[in-house]
């Protein structure tokens, strides 16, 4: 099975998030930067069905040169590949993402000859919360596409998907090639081993010039909300708190 | 609600969206939650509000025992109780905060105000991530003593495991270095032993003994629990009444009117003091600015991660089972904690922050301290980590920081008062191994005037302004920090920001091939180049030196140097001497007290005097000339020019009687001495040099040549001359005339390495921070006069006692006996703390504790020996007597050449007295 992972570098930010002095971006000089915890579970998801199934795991990304850092992450973690759609321009809205995506899997496909089995994003990207992407590019490549996904079952030309709901769970059956939004929870992602780490500092990264397109959306600022108050309530200490934490659990229905 | 089981990263995203959230910990675990610590962790999440059960290894059990809740992602909104005054308030609650505290407290202190911007007990600075281990072996007398005192304190708080702990070698030049090890282990009495790769494969049988060579094992070493041991040490000091603690309380301003500290201003209150100690890591700098001071240290990041689950760990069912394991050749250690293996690195390229850029508590990911680990730096050290650990190979790296500690420009901690604020104190950039040794330091040295353990490399005085400049902090920790485990010379030399001291006379030295060492900052020629045609005349007195560390950092130009003063006459530039000019009505009383030794003589006179510490041990030694009735001018050593000019300026007296002047920069020193030094300068100046008319022991104006000197009839390397000083602009012109009245006599210039090593062994003199520290007294040293003088003088009192008790040990002059090492290479040992031994091999110690160990070595060139000095107890202060020294974990056969400080090379001081 042929699956390609897709990921978004962002920021790993703090409690509090710090803007840069323009309002354009994060403060991130002094961050790390991870991809969303979905698109890690949708990258561990990938590696488990290859580990199952036999097939190759691609991870491909767009964004600024750094962004190889992603792919190297998850190279680390069990992908077989990476692909960098590497671009300067921080302004990438859910349209001209999805188009230049839909337009590298599109090539890579023709040069292998053949689709991915299944591509899988993230529910949502970390940052900006659109939860357009993989919906778009799955439009665009025209393929079947379901957000929310929390078991993936993959099967002879076909995926079976769960995806929980209040009241129990949904189960889909699409036809592959098929494109699967993950949702954090459908696995725990495991960490890098020292020797996948050393592989993946190996690993060539394949870098492809994004297709450039813009749908006239661009950003004009972020803004920082107006924090909640929290307050420090510290209920004791040694055994004198006892009392008070079991009134806690009891308030809150656990005891 | 909904009942989850998560951990790592998933927890700690859940911890970001939870509105409330409860931690539930063990108080001696880091209050904030990394993923190191949750590998087994169990949430319960129900609607919004999170509880999670915070465990290490899955042992939970540990956690019902004894917990508290704290929220720590988030200051305190409470109503604030902070007084409005204290006698003492010191900023910051890592180990050294929690340190001072607590040994003020024991030392009588009251009203102490501790405050911190961060929550307790992890306020999230460089002790919340510590590695938390100690090797208490150093080369250094100062760090050894502090840490080894630190390791003591730590036991007797029951928060400290003895682990063991061993250093590999990779490469021969290691295993030298191994040998230098175990020699600093006997000298300080820590049991050590040199293992073969089979016997360190079995001391931890996950290492792979096929990539090493050896190893040296230590089962001194110890693990720590900082975190636990600061809220002990704060308990105590609240159970002495004397202090309150205030976390969450950032300081915005520190308030100094007239150089001297008044308040300390936080987010809610201010505090007025008498006195406040800056103890905040990698802030402190940014505390010291606020007050006008500085505190020379910058962040960098050392990278650790945490690599597991590994069962043969996860088998001991312990914090630390196995010894730590150094790898010294890759710069890189692996400590066991719990199931995992802690990878740290002091290899990857120097990274840098500033204080004022360290993100807040709420903007950290982890913690202020705890930055992303930046990858690409570590992947090397992985490989390395891999080879000779390969069971790592597929554990799993759970957590990675880029932790911040502080660096100094030379690699030593910032203790003491700031020069530029009275009562503003410094403890800064100290490590978690030496925290509660100096905060001990600290706290002796605000009560009783000088702490106990000497403190002169530490002393935040030693800098001179220039050292203190950003540029040159980055440089010079640039320099060092790949040198964290690596192979440091006695004698090395900085390579960055030389020539930030250069004297006028710096193109004439340099067109002579010196070869500079840096002396305070100066360029001092330590010999020159241009004098190897020497080697040729003296090739039958000058034994060479054929093992490469011994010859490193050396020239047998030298010798050559040596023998050509002792026969002819020598030119010395000593420029890097530190002046300063003390005058003003109270100028007589005030220097009386600073100095042991009679200053009240005739204008004209010149004076040696030890400085002494109120406890009668050595502050610093130095000559004082009597410039006239109100007015001295006090030449001391470059290298202790910052700490000798913060002596003196701190105790001047308040009414404004005695002025204090800085005059290094303006002067410059040329010394000449041999015996044919007064034909030679008899030549240049019409002055009367006799030895009538200029007795040993005075100074004169002088006119030589066109040039107006001032001439001092005496000798560090003990044959007539002077030390002649005159305006940094005169220097060169001075120089070429004496240089060209020399040419007759065949003058030499003479380096450092002859002033300050072989000239002065063969006298006997002592040095400051070698012999003379403030352990010793000077009856000990050999240096109490028959008579003491009536007036009152710093340490009067403690110098009496000495006087009357006698000497617990005598410093003396021993003479190596055979250089021939086992292998049958000679050895030169290089005054390292090399312990001196009795004939069975057994360490010497005094009655007062201390051990007998070489404080300077150098040849001897004109007495065909090798000179040591160092400090026997009294009873074994007896000359011939026959004992051994070890050098580079080889015993050498000694013998004591002379008890005190009479002169082996002319004990009269013929020479410089004719």
């Amino acid at each position: 099975m042929r699956i390609l992972a897709c990921v978004k570098r962002v920021p790993a930010p703090g409690a509090k998030i710090i803007l840069t002095p323009d309002g354009q971006d994060i403060d991130a000089a002094l961050l790390g930067f991870t991809v969303s915890p979905h698109e890690e579970c949708a990258v561990e998801e990938a590696v488990r069905i290859v580990e199952r199934e036999g097939g190759s795991v691609t991870v491909m990304t767009l964004g600024p040169p750094e962004a190889e850092e992603q792919l190297r992450s998850a190279v680390a973690v069990g992908a077989d590949s990476g692909v960098l759609l590497s671009t300067d321009d921080p302004d990438w809205d859910p349209v001209s993402t999805a188009k230049a995506l839909a337009a590298a899997v599109a090539e890579m496909e023709a040069g292998a000859g053949r689709p991915f089995d299944l591509i899988l994003f993230g529910n949502e990207s970390a940052d900006s919360c659109g939860y357009q992407v993989g919906i778009r590019t799955a439009r665009m490549l025209d393929r079947p596409i379901v957000n929310g996904i929390k078991g993936i079952d993959a099967g002879e030309g076909s995926v079976t998907l769960r995806r929980e709901t209040p009241s129990g769970s949904e189960v889909y059956r699409l036809p592959l090639p098929a494109v699967v939004g993950v949702k954090e929870g459908i696995n725990l992602p495991r960490y890098p081993t020292l020797k996948g780490r050393m592989a993946a500092r190996r690993a060539s990264i394949e870098r492809m010039e994004p297709a450039a397109g813009s749908s006239g959306q661009s950003k004009v600022m972020l803004a920082t909300p107006p924090a909640a108050g929290s307050t420090v309530d510290i209920l004791g200490e040694g055994a004198e708190a006892a009392p008070a934490v079991v009134d806690v659990m009891e308030g809150l229905g656990l005891l | 609600m909904e009942t989850l089981h998560l951990a790592g990263k998933a927890l700690e995203r859940k911890f970001h969206d939870a509105e409330q959230f409860y931690i539930v910990e063990q108080p001696t675990v880091s209050g904030a939650l990394t993923e190191d610590d949750t590998p087994h962790l169990s949430a319960v999440l129900s609607a919004s509000i999170l509880i999670a059960f915070y465990t290490r290894d899955g042992m939970l059990y540990r956690i019902v025992r004894t917990f508290r809740i704290v929220e720590p992602r988030v200051g305190s909104e409470k109503m604030s109780d902070l007084p409005t005054s204290a006698q003492v308030v010191v900023i910051g609650a890592g180990i050294v905060g929690n340190s001072v505290v607590k040994h003020l407290a024991e030392l009588g202190w009251r009203d102490i105000v501790q405050i911190d911007k961060g929550p307790l007990p992890n306020p999230g600075g460089s002790t919340g991530h510590a590695s938390n281990f100690i090797f208490p072996v150093d080369h250094n007398k100062e760090m050894a003593h502090l840490t080894l005192d630190s390791q003591q304190q730590y036991e007797e708080m029951d928060v400290s495991t003895f682990s063991g702990g061993l250093e590999v070698a990779r490469t021969e030049e290691r295993l030298h270095e191994l040998d230098r090890r175990m020699t600093s282990a006997k000298c300080w009495g820590i049991e050590s032993w040199q293992v073969s790769p089979a016997e360190a494969a079995e001391l931890v049988p996950f290492l792979d003994e096929s990539v090493i060579l050896g190893g040296w094992y230590t089962p001194g070493v110890s693990v720590v629990d900082s975190l636990r041991a600061g809220t002990l040490m704060r308990e105590y000091a609240i159970g002495k009444g004397a202090l309150s603690v205030h976390p969450l309380t950032e300081v915005l301003d520190i308030e100094a009117d007239r150089g001297r500290i008044r308040a300390v201003v936080t987010d809610k209150g201010r505090i007025a003091c008498e006195y406040a100690v800056i103890a905040c890591g990698v802030w402190s700098p940014r505390l010291a600015r606020m007050a006008g001071a500085s505190i020379p240290l910058t962040p960098a990041v050392h990278q650790m991660i945490d690599v597991g689950p590994l069962e043969i760990l996860a088998a001991t069912n312990n914090e630390i089972g196995y010894p730590i394991v150094r790898d010294m050749d890759t710069f890189c250690y692996e400590r066991q904690t719990g199931g995992s293996m802690e990878v740290g690195s002091y290899a990857h390229r120097p990274i840098f922050h500033h204080p004022d850029t360290i993100p807040s508590i709420e903007a950290a990911r982890l913690s202020p301290t705890e930055l992303p680990l930046t990858m690409d730096d570590f992947d090397p050290q992985l490989e390395q980590a891999l080879e000779l650990m390969p069971f790592l190979g597929d554990a799993e790296i759970k957590y990675g920081i880029n932790g911040l500690l502080s660096l100094t420009p030379d690699a030593m901690p910032l203790v003491g008062e700031t020069p530029e604020v009275e009562n503003l104190w410094s403890c800064a950039a100290i490590w978690i191994k030496e925290g509660p040794g100096t905060g001990r330091a600290l706290a002796e040295w605000m009560t009783q005037g000088y702490p106990e353990i000497d403190p002169h490399a530490s002393d935040i005085a030693r800098f001179y302004p220039y050292m203190k400049t950003e540029r040159h902090i980055l440089s010079r920790c640039a320099e060092h920090f790949n040198k964290t485990y690596g192979i440091v010379h006695p004698r090395e030399q900085w390579e960055t920001r030389r020539n930030s001291r250069v004297s006028s006379l710096h193109p004439i030295t340099s067109a002579l091939g010196a070869v500079y060492f840096e002396a305070g900052g100066w360029e001092r020629p330590h010999w020159y180049e241009s004098n190897a045609p020497l080697l040729e005349e003296y090739r039958d007195r000058i034994p060479e030196r054929p093992h490469e560390w011994d010859s490193r950092w050396w020239s047998p130009i030298q010798n050559a140097e040596h023998l050509a003063l002792r026969d002819r006459a020598g030119m010395v530039d000593l420029t890097a001497f530190a002046i300063f000019d003390i005058e003003g009505p109270g100028a007589l009383d005030y220097m009386q007290h600073m100095t042991v030794n009679q200053v009240d003589r005739p204008a004209g006179s010149g004076i040696y005097t030890p400085l002494l510490t109120e406890q009668g041990g050595f502050r610093s030694d130095l000559t004082v000339l009597r410039m006239g009735d109100a007015r001295f001018r006090v030449v001391t050593g470059g290298f202790d020019g910052g700490r000798d000019a913060y002596w003196f300026r701190n105790r001047l007296p308040e009414d404004g009687s005695v002025v204090f002047t800085d005059m290094t920069s303006a002067l410059s020193t040329i010394g000449v001495w041999g015996p044919d030094a007064r034909q030679l300068v008899e030549k240049v100046t019409a002055d009367d040099i006799s030895h009538e008319g200029f007795p040993y022991g005075t100074w004169k104006h002088a006119v030589i040549d066109s040039i107006p000197v001032i001439m001092f009839r005496i000798s560090y390397v003990g044959e007539l001359g002077w030390e002649i000083y005159t305006n940094m602009e005169h220097a060169p012109m001075l120089w070429e005339s004496l240089w060209e009245a020399g040419r007759e006599f065949g003058a030499a210039a003479v380096g450092a390495g002859v002033y300050g090593t072989t000239g002065r062994l063969e006298k006997g003199y002592r040095l400051m921070g070698a012999e003379l520290e403030s352990e010793y007294n000077p009856v000990e040293a050999g240096l109490a006069r028959p008579l003491v003088k009536k007036a009152d003088f710093i340490g009067k009192q403690a110098y009496l006692a000495a006087r009357d008790a006698g000497p617990a040990a005598v410093c003396c002059t021993l003479t190596m006996e055979s250089h021939v090492s086992g292998s049958g290479t000679p050895r030169f040992p290089m005054g390292g703390n090399e312990p001196i031994l009795t004939p069975d091999g057994e360490r010497i110690v005094d009655a007062a504790g201390r051990v007998s160990r070489v404080t300077s070595a150098g040849a001897g060139p004109s007495l065909d020996a090798y000179l040591l000095l160092g400090y026997l107890p009294a009873d074994l202060a007896e000359e011939g007597l026959r004992l051994q020294i070890m050098y580079q974990n080889e015993l050498f056969p000694v013998e004591v050449a002379r008890v005190g400080s009479r002169p082996l090379f002319d004990p009269d001081d013929s020479r410089m007295k004719c």
